[in-house]
């Protein structure tokens, strides 16, 4: 069955596309794991390289087109896998695309999956990024997650060949997995201009894992992460190999990055504890804007650092560097396009950290006085959003009440929403409730008019009714298509 | 933090247990919804936040309020919990507002067996137990009460492991209509006695579920300054969200 397993499956992803069920991605990956459930680990195999897995509660598929940017630029031959296709049939449908010649598979991989899909391809680095309180009906708590994740360390450890862990020191949660059998390069965000005055509501490192006592912060950049320390014991952030070290949005929307790393971490068999022993910073100029872009950019860097270490094989950095610079923002990930003369800038909203970013990116931009902002909210709660609706209590909607000229809400939730809103203290006649995506966007661009930005935070589904609006409106983006 | 309005004549006063901690589903949106409904009628609200280690003065609050936490995070304020235990009983025996939302009605039990067998005690305000099943029960819950009189409908979202079975000396806060409930086999959710709710309902409980807090808004009051009554509010909205949530609850999505 093994030697017809891979034909059959992509046959089935031909008629699918045929009849008009989508894109065809994952149906491929459903029938070959039915046939021969060992395949992804078959398929991995061909790949000399092995597999980069990527894996995060936010930032995964920027992250995954980052790195495969900058590999790419040192002579990777890469397979990827497609936003969204993340869990293992997601992944071994990529597998069965994989092109000859390609020897390294980069993947963005769903938290919940990231157990069998690295038990199948025994990777040569995984990704780490961080875990933030999300969908609670769907993964359950965070420390359930965390828990299998410290497993699947422990466990990689003892293998033939462990891989090299790539993680963010800024998460206390995520160092908590690491031992001192672990081979690691570390990576931070370090520009004390970021700094926000205090945690948001919805953090979730408030103790340390290892005493208990408080954890404490010298600079807290975004949700729970930051330059971190526990108030009792001597947990803290580790010495980092690759940090963000400035960030800085020009005035012409251009967005500046300074990265400082470690060369000789970047040596097989140095010491990855003797932290910036030997220093270089690069700047960069990236279409991605925000703190957590600077997190996203610096984790592909240390990505190069870890596969040299692990491969032996050089990575270019002045080529890497230069090929982040071109990596556009993935689909509804902080993408623009433009109705007429009216600007929109689309930031899917999944969680309550990730939306508390996005709002501080527009809050970055207009003329940064006034009642200058028009937001568009789309909440709905199907199954890829999360049904339980509760996490929007946990945004903090209210930094952009003195700044918005308008709030329109729609989705499957408007009403909740706009109930956020009010007990927010948001004037109920600055909230619109519209009853349709079509509708609320008709409405969010003509109250912005000509020349201003439309700002939409849409849940996942939100942002698939909202494609289809706009795809029918013709003013999609070509490779919307492709990333189906 | 303590906040207070200026002008207010009369003042809830409002003791917000372990903030930091227990605070998984959104329970912040609970509290904004005490502050704003007793702003709108001119009533002043002093939060105190209490954590870890907090000193708690018996008969300093009108109304409590105790949400849900991580099991980690949970372990940490049930060993702390006991010793404010005292202080809770009594407030509830002099007719105190309390609130126990998802891992706050586990707490305010006898107490709660893990998975793993170990037993947190809990304060019991509440006669009831609650042992750790091998499922979450998680979804929509819609349930029916009678809420001092008025035949009302509550609705919600629920994320529990914990079943909850209660005693003799509390009555259901409601009867399931649709959901798991306490535990998924008896068909009742939540837990009163005198002016305590305990409840898995979350979503958050209170936005869109106006008739409940200003129950709890009444008693508070009437704790401390004898009887009131709270002007209506245009609850539209508030009414609109629970009909789309009823409405969702009934529907595969
Ligand atoms: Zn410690």
């Amino acid at each position: 069955m093994r030697a017809v397993a891979a034909p059959l499956a992509r046959l089935a992803g031909r008629l699918s596309r045929l009849l008009g069920r989508g894109g065809g991605t994952t149906l491929p990956g459903v029938v070959l794991l039915r046939l021969d459930p060992g395949a992804v680990g078959r398929l991995s195999n061909g790949l000399e390289h092995g597999t980069v897995l990527i894996s995060a509660t936010n930032g995964k598929t920027t992250t995954t087109r980052l790195t495969v940017d900058a590999l790419a630029a040192s002579g990777f031959s890469i397979a990827t896998n497609r936003a969204g296709s993340n869990l293992e049939r997601g992944i071994a449908a990529s597998l069965l695309d994989v092109a000859t010649g390609d020897n390294l598979g980069v993947f963005e991989v769903d938290e919940a999956a990231l157990t069998a899909v690295a038990r199948a391809t025994n990777p040569a680095v995984i990704v780490l990024l961080n875990l933030f309180r999300d969908q609670l009906d769907r993964y359950g708590e965070l420390d359930t997650l965390l828990g299998k994740w410290k497993d699947l360390l422990a466990d990689n450890a003892r293998a033939q060949f462990p891989a090299t862990l790539v993680i963010n020191a800024d998460d206390p949660n995520l160092v908590s997995l690491v031992t001192d059998d672990h081979d690691v390069v570390w990576f931070s965000f370090d520009d004390p201009a970021h700094r926000l005055a205090e945690l948001d509501h919805a953090a979730d490192a408030s103790t340390c894992r290892r005493c208990a006592h408080a954890i404490a912060y010298r600079s807290i950049y975004l949700g729970h992460l930051g330059d971190w320390f526990c108030t009792n014991c001597d947990n803290a952030r580790p010495a980092v190999h690759v940090r963000a070290i400035s960030y800085h949005r020009d005035s012409d929307g251009a967005n500046r990055y300074r990265i400082e790393s470690d060369r000789s971490a970047m040596d097989p068999g140095s010491d990855p504890t003797a932290s910036m022993a030997d220093p270089t910073a690069v700047e960069l100029v990236s279409p991605l804007s925000g703190v957590h872009s600077g997190y996203n950019i610096a984790a592909a860097v240390a990505v190069t650092q870890a596969v040299q270490r692990r491969l032996g094989r050089p990575v270019d950095l002045t080529a890497s560097v230069a090929a982040l610079e071109a990596t556009a923002p993935a689909f509804g990930r902080g993408e623009q396009l433009h109705i007429d003369n009216v600007h929109i800038s689309l930031m899917l909203a999944k969680n309550p950290t990730g939306v508390n970013q996005n709002i501080r990116t527009v809050l970055g931009s207009g003329a940064g006085h006034g009642r200058d902002l028009h937001v568009l909210a789309l909440l709905n709660d199907r199954t890829a959003d999360g049904q339980d609706v509760s996490w929007i209590w946990d945004v903090d909607w209210e930094l952009l009440f003195d700044r918005s000229a308008q709030i329109t809400v729609a989705g499957d939730r408007a009403h909740e929403l706009a109930l956020r809103l009010r007990y927010g203290g948001f004037d109920t006649d600055r909230t619109v409730i519209e009853s349709s995506a079509a509708a609320a966007l008709d409405e969010a661009v003509r109250s912005a008019g000509a020349g201003n930005t439309v700002h939409v935070l849409p849940t996942y589904t939100a942002l698939l009714d909202l494609r289809s609006v706009l795809t029918q409106r013709g003013h999609t983006a070509a490779y919307w298509d492709e990333e189906r | 933090m303590t906040s207070t309005s200026a002008h207010a004549t009369q003042t809830v006063r409002l003791c917000h247990l372990y903030p930091s901690l227990m605070n998984i589903y959104a329970d912040r949106g609970n509290i904004s919804v005490i502050a704003r409904r007793l702003q709108w009628r001119g009533f002043g609200l002093a939060i105190d936040e209490v954590g870890l280690g907090d000193d708690l003065a018996p008969d300093a609050h009108d109304l409590y309020y105790l949400g849900g936490g991580q099991d980690r995070d949970q372990n940490l304020v049930a060993a702390d919990l006991i010793t404010k235990a005292s202080v809770l009983r009594g407030a509830a025996d002099n007719g105190a507002a309390q609130l126990y939302v998802c891992g706050g009605i586990q707490l305010a039990g006898h107490g709660y067996e893990t998975v793993d067998g170990q037993y947190l005690e809990g304060t019991g305000v509440l006669d009831l137990d609650t042992v750790a099943g091998d499922t979450r029960l998680t979804g929509d819950l819609v349930i029916r009460a009678d809420l001092d009189g008025d035949d009302v409908t509550i609705v919600g979202y629920e994320n529990h492991a914990g079943r909850t079975y209660l005693g003799t000396a509390v009555d259901p806060l409601g009867r399931v209509v649709s959901g798991h409930g306490n535990n998924g086999t008896d068909r009742l959710e939540g837990a009163r006695r005198d002016h305590v709710i305990g409840t898995y309902l979350h979503g958050p409980l209170l936005p869109r579920n106006p008739v409940v807090a200003d129950l709890l808004l009444t008693w508070a009051l009437e704790h401390r300054y004898g009887s009131t009554e709270l002007r209506p509010l245009d609850d539209t909205l508030e009414l609109s969200a629970h009909a789309v949530a009823i409405e969702r609850a009934g529907q595969a999505r």
